[in-house]
């Protein structure tokens, strides 16, 4: 199939998709943006998370025939541009929350809707939305400094 | 790991999804939320050689509540259920057992219909719909039928579905105002799936005896199980520390576990009993301190 897709904003089209196929797969093999994660292709761990319609989605587990017609955001798509990070993705730097960086993607796409939903979330609120995201590395704790300071930060800011 | 080839047709409606399994057979499955089966597939535990989408139909999307009953749609999203004022009000065990099923990410694209025609005997809802006596409503070429949540699941991952059947919504019965609900779960981690859980609901009249008691187990036999004789001890009862200690017993008599890899058998009898005396007493203190 010709499988069209708005990801980040942006209109794409892939040829010869198999319907079946997963989006991640789309992403990442059809389209070039190799950063939402493949791992454990069965929801478990979180690395290959995108909003999928604005709900943080595994999209190992959305078959590609889904996907079309809707709208992907990315880890790519979370920043402003090409060296712009998001105020998110600044406090993973500042808190020293990526060591292989393998599931800094989909950390980030989760912890961004977490931030950008709630004001300043508790820590068992940070727990349970960040729960479904494995990292192998087990650098929960700066994981944790990084959110809870980018949730700071916004309140800060106001916005 | 990927799956095994499949061909993805994509159903409007209801009919729509009847007809295709109609024409396909035994090998074709529904697709909807994708968080069991899909994971099934890419580990060609399962085959199907095809998949009717459903995401794409209106007409499984709804939550509604009348005087007596709660109707959820088959294709509503658990997180939207587990956040719904509607549905939380009239059945309160819903959101909390759905706090335990998987992680949020999972909870946001799969459904409630999804998770009952898997009928993973250790799954949240298919427990909650037997603790409370929901009925599931299915549709197949000749109409629509109903079948009480204790006739639906079989077995593991079978329930009485057709093979051109589809789940459309399943009713469960309003509980009464200020009813205290618990689940009890025993996990190696938080939103994995339970090894032992159990629901409870308990409703004291103004003279502090139980005018309602609903039990029922998860992980723990080949469906989840309806602890009828623990209700039946505990009912009318002011539910005092020994009359809750022998139905726990009772509760432990009326399942079979068997030896996995997760806990043995006899390990998970005592967790029954356990869990069951302590979902019991949490419920009471639910009501007690009123809904949070
Ligand atoms: S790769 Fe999708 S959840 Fe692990
Ligand atoms: S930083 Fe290595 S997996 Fe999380």
């Amino acid at each position: 199939m010709r499988l069209n897709l708005t990801i980040n904003g942006a209109q794409h089209t892939a040829d010869d998709v198999w319907p079946g196929e997963s989006l991640l797969y789309v992403l990442r093999e059809r389209l070039g943006l190799a950063g939402s994660k493949n791992a454990c292709e069965q929801g478990e761990c979180g690395s290959c998370t995108v909003y999928l319609d604005g709900v943080p989605a595994c999209s190992c587990l959305v078959a590609a025939g889904q996907a079309a017609g809707h709208e992907v955001v990315t880890v790519e798509g979370i920043g402003g541009g090409e060296d712009e990070l998001h105020p998110v993705q600044e406090a993973f730097v500042d808190a020293g929350a990526v060591q292989c960086g393998f599931c800094t993607p989909g950390l980030i796409v989760a912890a961004h809707n977490l931030v950008e939903r709630t004001g300043e979330p508790s820590d068992e609120e940070i727990r349970e939305e960040l729960a479904g995201n494995l990292c192998r590395c087990t650098g929960y704790e700066k994981i944790l400094d990084a959110v809870r300071l980018a949730a700071s930060r916004k309140q800060e800011a106001g916005t | 790991m990927k799956p095994p080839p499949f061909e993805y047709r994509s159903a409007h409606d209801s009919a729509e999804a009847v007809n295709l399994l109609t024409e396909y057979g035994d090998d074709a499955k529904i697709l909807a939320g994708g968080q069991s089966l899909v994971p099934l597939m890419n580990f060609r535990m399962a085959r199907p050689s095809v998949l009717i989408d459903i995401n794409q139909t209106h007409d499984m999307t709804h939550i509604r509540a009348d005087d007596g009953h709660l109707v959820v749609g088959a294709m509503t999203r658990q997180r939207v259920l587990e956040r719904d004022q509607t549905a939380g009000s009239a059945v309160p065990l819903l959101p909390a057992a759905l706090a335990h099923s998987g992680h949020t990410t999972n909870r946001n694209r799969g459904t409630f219909g999804g998770s009952l025609a898997h009928a993973d005997p250790a799954a949240e809802l298919p427990t909650v719909l037997v603790a409370l006596g929901g009925e599931l409503t299915v549709q197949g070429p000749s109409g629509k039928r109903t079948v009480p949540a204790e006739d639906f699941f079989l077995a593991p991952l079978v329930t009485s579905l057709e093979y051109n059947e589809i789940l459309l919504s399943a009713r469960l019965p309003r509980l009464p105002q200020g009813t205290g609900v618990r689940v009890e779960e025993l996990a190696r981690r938080h939103g994995d799936f339970a090894i032992v859980s159990v629901m409870a609901a308990v409703h004291l009249d103004s003279n502090g005896r139980a005018d309602l008691v609903r039990i029922a187990a998860g992980g723990v036999d080949s469906t989840p199980i309806r602890l009828h004789e623990a209700e039946a001890q505990l009912s009318g009862t002011a539910l005092d520390d020994a009359g809750i200690d022998a139905a726990a017993v009772a509760a432990a008599d009326s399942v079979h576990p068997t030896d996995d890899v997760h806990g043995s058998a006899s390990y998970r009898l005592e967790m029954v009993r356990v869990l069951v005396a302590r979902a019991i007493r949490s419920a009471i203190t639910h009501q007690k301190e009123g809904h949070r």
